[in-house]
């Protein structure tokens, strides 16, 4: 019998595109409906969270619709969550950007501007506006991407980003990997058990960045049949 | 810092379509067509521009923006005649992932800051069209070159990006269609003085017009049309074949190629990577999953 495809809530908390998220989605067998009700999100087996724009407003717009109850029961049930962007950001502690506000929480750090980032000499624009390449962290493991939503994606490969401000999580065994950006090195996506977050856009990084989102409809269906 | 090499597809209509300077404008084929080869083929971005931005070619760039954002997953600007945030509310549900704005920002600058504010800056890119005058200053215009705006290009891009603009798209009138290279100048002034990244447009003919745009013109990405479009018909007329008002007589003639030296983005990169610019190797010789 084949398997159906698992159910995604890609949360609409009016923070930008999620279209493309929901048709990365569709392209891989994930059964994703963008939705701004709780309790629809509360009922999905994941949830994504995407979003570009200010952290601010973005919390404000997540209390506003009801939503920071149903991603932190979901964090504490182990139901896997995925931060894209600023939706990422809004996992960790707290921001400064335009002010000093509160994040989610689930994943301890704050998130910071770029300090300074520099090519030979020269500051770089901001935001990063870049496909820039992934890199392991300095980990002991041979494979640390193995099991992970980075699993068979390759080490170097690029994908796209779209920041101005990034994650500086407290405890480096969460870093799931790095990128560059002239001389600043930052943390370009982490993760904490069933708790990813991306500060790039794999749904806007080709066929590389597609294969996120396969490995999140395989860790679904996974979890699909522990619980059968 | 990867520079992004960006097609630009200019759209009339369902067709992609060419201007070619003081000339008008040709229809080379299908819009889809051509964004599938350059999704496979290495494009960093695409840029969409509905060139005649009618009421009635809203819905068709809708649907194309729909069909195209389906199969390709790289990030998608379009422009076009968005006068109102519903307007760009509609091309970002559609599958856009950033708009570019002129004639609207131009006529009312602090539209800028309410659309950066509601859908984030690095949505928004203000589109300059620039012209060079007698006196060496630039003005910006509107309507693919057609209207003046009396406002100082160099003012007007420091203003966009006080305004929360996330990119600056820089063509300039002069150059385009051309295949003569970018207008260095244009690019590197502006480049130069704004803190967020532009993206050169306008008048590539060859693959060292864009290493120029970079290494002098400090354009932190690049964007090209005919060298592209060129090579995809004159390669893959099979995938590019278009039965409509038929690209194919004007092709062959030839004369579409007078100044411009048809290449493919992986040409492009390579040239870049050759002139010590970093950017996102191609997909070619390399497989995915």
């Amino acid at each position: 019998m084949p398997e159906s495809a698992p159910q995604v809530a890609v949360i609409d908390y009016g923070m930008g595109n999620l279209f493309s998220v929901r048709n990365a989605c569709r392209r891989v067998g994930l059964d994703a409906t963008v939705t701004s009700d709780p309790a629809v999100a509360a009922a999905s087996g994941a949830l994504i969270l995407p979003g570009v724009g200010a952290f601010g407003d973005g919390m404000q717009a997540l209390r506003d619709l009801g939503m920071t109850r149903v991603i932190l029961d979901a964090a504490e049930s182990g139901k896997p969550i995925l931060g894209i962007c600023l939706g990422a950001q809004l996992l960790m502690t707290e921001s400064e950007e335009f002010g000093r506000f509160k994040g989610l929480g689930l994943l301890r750090g704050p998130v910071r501007r770029f300090q300074g980032p520099q090519e030979e000499g020269r500051p770089l624009k901001i935001p990063h506006v870049c496909w820039s390449p992934i890199r392991h962290p300095d980990a002991m493991q041979a494979a640390p991407w193995r099991g992970t939503l980075l699993d068979s994606v390759a080490e170097g490969e690029y994908m796209y980003f779209v920041h101005s401000y990034v994650l500086m999580p407290e405890d480096r065994a969460m870093v799931l990997s790095f990128s560059r950006y002239g001389q600043v090195e930052f943390c370009s996506s982490l993760r904490a058990g069933s708790i990813y977050a991306c500060q790039f856009h794999p749904e806007r990084s080709g066929p590389p960045g597609l294969t996120v989102y396969a490995n999140l409809r395989r860790l679904l269906l996974e979890r699909g049949r522990n619980e059968r | 810092m990867n520079v992004r090499v960006i097609p630009r597809l200019d759209l009339k209509g369902p067709n992609l379509v060419k201007g070619v300077h003081l000339e008008g404008l040709r229809v080379l084929g299908k819009p889809e067509h051509f964004a599938a080869y350059y999704y496979a083929t290495g494009a960093d971005e695409l840029v969409y521009m509905d060139v005649v931005a009618s009421l009635y070619g809203r819905n068709s760039l809708l649907d194309i923006v729909e069909r195209t954002s389906r199969e390709i997953f790289i990030p998608l600007t379009v422009g076009g005649g968005l006068r109102t945030i519903e307007d760009i509310r509609q091309v970002l549900r559609a599958g856009a992932d950033k708009v570019a704005l002129n004639t609207a920002v131009v006529r009312r600058p602090e539209f800028i800051r309410e659309a950066s504010r509601r859908f984030g800056s690095s949505t928004i890119v203000v589109s300059i069209e620039a012209g060079r005058r007698p006196d060496g200053s630039y003005e910006a215009y509107t309507d693919n070159g057609r209207e003046r705006t009396g406002l100082n290009a160099f003012a007007w891009a420091l203003r966009a990006a006080e305004l929360g603009a996330g990119e600056l798209m820089v063509t300039s009138i002069d150059r385009e269609g051309t295949g003569s290279g970018y207008d260095i100048e244009l690019t590197r002034r502006i480049a130069e003085s704004v803190p967020i990244p532009v993206i050169a447009c306008g008048g590539a003919g060859e693959p060292g017009h864009v290493v120029q745009a970079v290494r002098e013109g400090k354009a932190d990405a690049v964007s090209m049309a005919s060298i592209l479009h060129y090579e995809f018909v004159a390669n893959h007329p099979r995938e590019a074949a278009f039965e409509g008002e038929g690209n194919v007589e004007y092709l062959r003639a030839r004369r579409a190629f007078s100044r411009v030296k048809p290449a493919t983005l992986g040409e492009v990169k390579r040239q870049l990577a050759a002139a010590g610019l970093a950017c996102r190797p191609t997909a070619e010789g390399t497989v995915h999953a």
